[in-house]
């Protein structure tokens, strides 16, 4: 074992694949996690788009891997204070417990926006009103219902809640949430093929690699149907369902829909350890998300010797972005430590 | 709706305890003119507080300016001239009475902080115009804000409750709030914008229940430009039959408004679609009571319906007074105040006027 040493803050996906990398280089890592689970919000998902693939599975795969290495895991330790002292970068948790090292690493990552901010939406109010992270919850226990027990007849998607949206002051997109409501649907579908599934939309954006495929497919194989339109309103009707109102701005003409489920896709907003901590170290970026020094070549330093991030607490990242991140910090952090050997 | 979910009591705003400057509405006393005596005998006679109606008074330019036709700057000096008449007082809280009245007044006193060359130009046309100088008021509310927050000292007195005193069931109440009282400045409506509470407060606080209907937050007709302009009027009839074809189903006993011309539309065309169409929204043909807050008060507080001014609505309340249990005598319905009778009004074709106590 060298005798430099790293902590690594937030165990979801880029903080577990971090830490493995960094210990295969022989370096001392302590792993810290505020939650009793490791994995972060990828705990949260059943199915990965774009390929169906099994969340726990990758997830396990993660920790199994880690597990193999000599990285000491602290669970329940909510970091909130970390700053460089006498060489060191020290973290210390609401138990007023410090832990020390050479190197940080913030893995702290997104929280999901808080749908009860858009209430006209009427998240927290209608029992049928829910959020992309419950749509996953239900779906691990094989179906989809109404509060009320019934399966769907009709279900509507509704993208962007949180994002793209400057009335919550959040001008960026969460780059997952079409793709994720492509992939719900579906789910959706093949669960239920006679039901009827709705995407409501600004934009659909499909840039990642089999995005277009499976949104193809989920219009020509599963009959989703997609409208360009932001929902404005949703009110409850007597029998428990969900009345939206939009805009079908291809069309021009104002709709109103009776549905028994609505889904609202929440978009990632920077976690609070990661504001946090990247404001008392001063490289807090925009909309809470923590900065790194350089987006093309420096994304994983900051303007703080010794200092790293990694994956989503810099800004909106898919799974396999979290992962090669990750990886891509390990590497800056070993040779960072290599040079003060 | 599940009682435990009104989120929306995060919205919370300052209301000031006693010493009011009252600002009247330039429609309401025509339209139901026992209310603003009413909140004025309320706020004297029940809870003891200090509230001045300055005769000296005028508009607040609240219809000229939403129809474009008074300009802002003008809009600013005359709430100024108005806030000078509260100065002179020597009061601080200003209470007007039109929800358009409460949007415009937080808007000027936005943009004065938010500008403050603005406000430093209003001192200057008030002072060129009338020699005369204002402070921003400290405290602005509606009157409906004043209300609820003395409903639990109001309950305390009132003779009646929102009740069907024959089953014992609370009676159902649509609630509609005015567009200017929270979708200006949710911060400066009790409940924000979406889901108000001011008017379901009252209402849960007196015993009834509010019905949450799909098109709960549909405009109620009243919009400027669709009613001020004739042609366009069929929009405004469209939007109320919009509201009461979603709410029919919930079988409300009254409607309950903060806003002069929500109580207007909702109540009046409802006259208009049953000549139109021969429909009315409720099993007996007499429509649904519509009532402002006032009147809802003053009603529980056990005062005279014919004093409150209710024989001048369309939709007549006698239905509503008969499930409550109220008291009141049917000959003294149109006689005036000097106990000469006045005549009744003619009766409409398709809305049921007439009620058998």
């Amino acid at each position: 074992m060298k005798n430099k040493s790293v902590i690594v803050i937030g165990a979801g996906v880029a903080g577990i694949e971090a830490a493995s990398n960094i210990a295969d280089q022989g370096y001392s890592v302590t792993l810290i996690e505020k939650k009793d689970v490791l994995g972060g919000n990828l705990t949260n998902y059943a199915k990965l788009f774009p390929n169906f693939a099994d969340a726990d599975e990758v997830k396990n795969n993660l920790i199994n891997n880690l597990s193999t290495k000599k990285v000491e895991i602290l669970k329940n330790n909510d970091i909130t204070k970390l700053f460089f002292e006498n060489d060191k970068w020290h973290a210390v948790n609401s138990q007023n417990q410090t832990y020390s090292a050479d190197v940080a690493l913030l893995t702290t990552g997104f929280t999901v926006f808080d749908a009860k901010r858009k209430e006209e939406l009427g998240y927290g109010i209608y029992d049928n009103v829910i959020t992309s992270l419950e749509f996953e919850s239900m779906y691990k226990t094989g179906k989809i219902t109404t509060k009320q027990g019934n399966i769907p007849k009709r279900i509507a998607f509704l993208n962007c809640v949180g994002s793209r949206d400057e009335k919550v002051g959040n001008h960026y997109c969460s780059r997952v949430c079409c793709i994720n409501a492509v992939k719900q649907a579906t789910e959706f579908k093949t669960l239920y093929p006679e039901s009827e599934a709705y995407c409501f939309y600004m934009d659909i954006r499909m840039a990642g690699q089999f995005y277009e495929e499976l949104y193809r497919k989920s219009q020509e194989e599963n009959n989703v149907i997609y409208i360009r339109g932001r929902i404005s309103e949703a009110a409850a009707t007597i029998d428990n369902r969900i009345q939206i109102k939009t805009e079908d701005t291809l069309t021009g003409l104002p709709l109103k829909m009776t549905v028994d489920l609505l889904v609202l896709m929440v978009g990632m907003e920077a976690s609070e350890a990661t504001s946090n901590l990247s404001k008392q170290n001063e490289i807090n970026g925009e909309y809470g998300f923590a900065k790194s020094l350089g987006l093309h070549g420096n994304d994983n330093k900051t303007t703080k010797k010794g200092l790293f991030l990694a994956g989503s607490c810099k800004r909106p990242l898919n799974i396999p972005e979290a992962i090669a991140d990750a990886r891509a910090a390990a590497l800056q952090i070993t040779q960072y430590l290599n040079n003060l050997q | 709706m599940t009682k435990t979910k009104h989120y929306w009591n995060n919205y919370q705003k300052e209301i000031a305890e006693d010493n009011y400057f009252y600002e009247r509405s330039c429609i309401r006393q025509s339209f139901f003119p026992g209310s603003e005596t009413t909140f004025l005998k309320i706020l004297r006679e029940e809870l003891g507080k200090t509230i001045i109606d300055d005769p000296n008074q005028h508009t607040c330019t609240g219809i000229g300016y939403h129809s474009d036709v008074v300009p802002f700057d003008t809009t600013m000096t005359i709430c100024a001239r108005l806030f000078s008449l509260m100065k002179d007082a020597g009061l601080k809280n200003y209470v007007p009475s039109c929800v358009t009245s409460f949007g415009v007044f937080t808007e000027v006193i936005e943009t004065w902080q938010n500008s403050p060359e603005e406000l430093e130009k209003t001192r200057n046309f008030l002072r060129q115009a009338t020699g005369r100088e204002f402070d921003i008021p400290e405290n602005i509310v509606h009157p409906s804000d004043i209300i609820y927050k003395y409903r639990k000292e109001l309950k305390s007195k009132m003779k009646y409750q929102l009740v069907n005193h024959k089953t014992g069931e609370p009676l159902k109440a649509v609630e509609h709030i005015g567009c200017h009282y929270g979708k200006i400045f949710s911060k400066h409506a009790i409940g924000g914008a979406e889901f108000p509470q001011v008017l379901a407060g009252m209402i849960e606080e007196w015993g009834g229940e509010v019905i949450d209907y799909p098109e709960r937050r549909h405009c109620c007709g009243f919009g400027f430009r669709q009613y001020l302009v004739m042609a366009n009027r069929g929009y405004s009839v469209a939007n109320t039959k919009k509201k009461f074809e979603s709410m029919q189903a919930y079988k409300p006993d009254f409607i309950l408004t903060n806003c002069p011309g929500c109580t207007m539309f909702m109540d009046r065309w409802q006259y208009t679609i049953a000549e139109m169409e021969g429909i009315t929204y409720d099993d007996e043909h007499m429509g649904i009571p519509v009532l402002t807050y006032e009147e809802l008060a003053g009603l529980l507080l056990g005062y005279n319906p014919w004093d409150l001014g209710l024989q001048l609505h369309q939709v007549q309340a006698e239905s509503l007074l008969n499930k409550i249990g109220i008291e009141y005598d049917p000959k003294d319905k149109f006689v005036g105040k000097s106990g000469t009778f006045l005549g009744e009004p003619e009766k409409p074709k398709n809305l049921i006027v007439d009620y058998e106590k």
